[in-house]
């Protein structure tokens, strides 16, 4: 049989045993007959495996609370959002150069479909919240049947997140048409009478995430988001886009598994 | 957020690739901090269901080499040898501390492939993935980081020693 030549590449994968089964005898035959080469890869071995016992204390080493903090998402989350409404953007363009993302995945190709739910958010809002009667179909009251229900249509298990820390209380909810399926609408208003909706729908393309991003439509500003599988919008034509977010990021937070 | 649970698995390892990096803790610490509050900011790029290891040291490669050449911090040249001290006897913590030395006398580029080849066990395709290099590249570095860390601490293994101690 042929046998290619040793390489110095074949060398280092036999020390890392690497090497393919079928290649390993041809490497032992060739080092056999060479013991200095034979000798500089007991080397290579025994250099490894003395890196390895050097640093292995790191591995017990308790982990500072610094790192452990900045290991968990919640201040990232919330200063990335505090940051911008935009901050999307500038962070895409600083990707990695060695990763290879698939570009479905960069946010850039992200924005069109991701701005429909803004959109229809919008368009919710815009048509429900002036409703002085009727602006919901399941009332807070009963708030037990309208999650379940509305989870039952749109596919998802839905909550609606508690806001009375942030002044805000459900009205209620409705079931909406979407793009996707059935959507969810939780209403909320403040004391004033000012009023915020909750617009959620699942994603047709799952394990996605992104971070807020902000769009307004006409006077009503929207800050949405896709969590997995799920995608939020809040909106508001009564509060300010610093509220807007401060209420955002209290959804995320409350809306957290 | 199952992300968040295997950040925090993965910090100690993180901590471990850095320290021999940086060659000191609390630069390294500082290395790891960066690293993981990038990955946060960072986290709608990475593909789900892919290998969160390999990109978290994306990122720390990256965050590093950021680091590097903000402080101006060169490498060692390529023909400086290490006057390390040839030793009779030693311990295994002068061992550690040597070859903890001489990993730090490497270049930067053939160290990060050194230790990511026998530190994190990865495989050469991870490494090139991971340091953003063609894999050619990955074992020629390799093969030079190994050839220079064997000659610096040649007398410093046991096995070795009874060869040179007269």
């Amino acid at each position: 049989m042929n046998e290619l030549p040793v390489s110095e590449a074949d060398l280092q994968a036999y020390a890392d045993g690497r090497l393919p089964e079928e290649r390993r005898s041809a490497v032992e035959a060739w080092l056999a007959a060479r013991p200095e080469e034979a000798e500089r890869v007991t080397a290579y071995r025994r250099l490894a495996h003395e890196v390895r016992a050097a640093y292995e204390t790191m591995l017990s080493d308790p982990v500072p609370a610094r790192l452990a903090r900045a290991a968990s998402p919640r201040p990232q989350w919330r200063r990335m959002a505090v940051a911008a409404g935009w901050v999307v953007l500038g962070i895409a363009i600083g990707a990695p150069a060695g990763w290879h993302v698939r570009p479905e995945r960069t946010v850039t190709q992200l924005v069109p479909d991701n701005a429909v739910i803004a959109r229809r958010a919008a368009i919710a809002h815009a048509t429900y919240s002036p409703e002085v009667r009727h602006p919901v179909e399941v009332g807070a009251d009963d708030e037990q049947h309208l999650i379940a229900w509305l989870s039952k249509r749109v596919g998802v298990k839905l909550r609606a997140p508690k806001l009375e820390e942030a002044g805000m209380s459900l009205v209620g909810g409705r079931l909406l048409p979407g793009d996707n399926g059935p959507v969810a609408q939780f209403m909320y208003q403040s004391q004033n009478g000012r009023r915020l909706t909750l617009y959620v729908r699942t994603e047709a393309s799952r394990n996605r995430e992104t971070a807020f991003r902000y769009a307004r439509e006409n006077n009503v500003g929207v800050f949405y988001w896709i969590d997995r599988e799920v995608g939020y919008a809040l909106a508001s034509a009564d509060l300010s886009k610093d509220e807007l977010l401060r209420l955002a990021n209290l959804v995320y937070k409350k809306l957290e598994p | 957020m199952d992300e968040a649970k295997r950040l925090v698995e993965l910090i100690p390892r993180l901590r471990r690739y850095a320290r021999a990096l940086v060659g000191e803790r609390s630069s390294a610490d500082d290395l790891v901090q960066d690293t993981l509050e990038r990955a946060w900011a960072k986290l709608h790029l990475y593909r789900r269901g892919t290998d969160l290891r390999a990109w978290l040291f994306t990122v720390m490669h990256n965050v590093h080499v950021n680091r590097v050449r903000a402080t101006r911090s060169s490498d060692p040249l390529e023909e400086e040898m290490p006057e390390l001290a040839q030793r009779g006897t030693q311990s295994d913590a002068l061992l550690v501390r040597d070859l903890d030395r001489a990993i730090a006398r490497l270049p930067a580029d053939q160290r990060a492939v050194l230790l990511l080849v026998t530190l994190e066990e990865m495989s050469y395709e991870e490494v090139a993935r991971t340091l953003g290099i063609p894999i050619g590249t990955v074992m020629s570095r390799l093969s030079r980081a190994r050839e220079k860390l064997r000659a610096m601490m040649l007398g410093q293994s046991p096995s070795a020693k009874l060869k040179l101690v007269k």
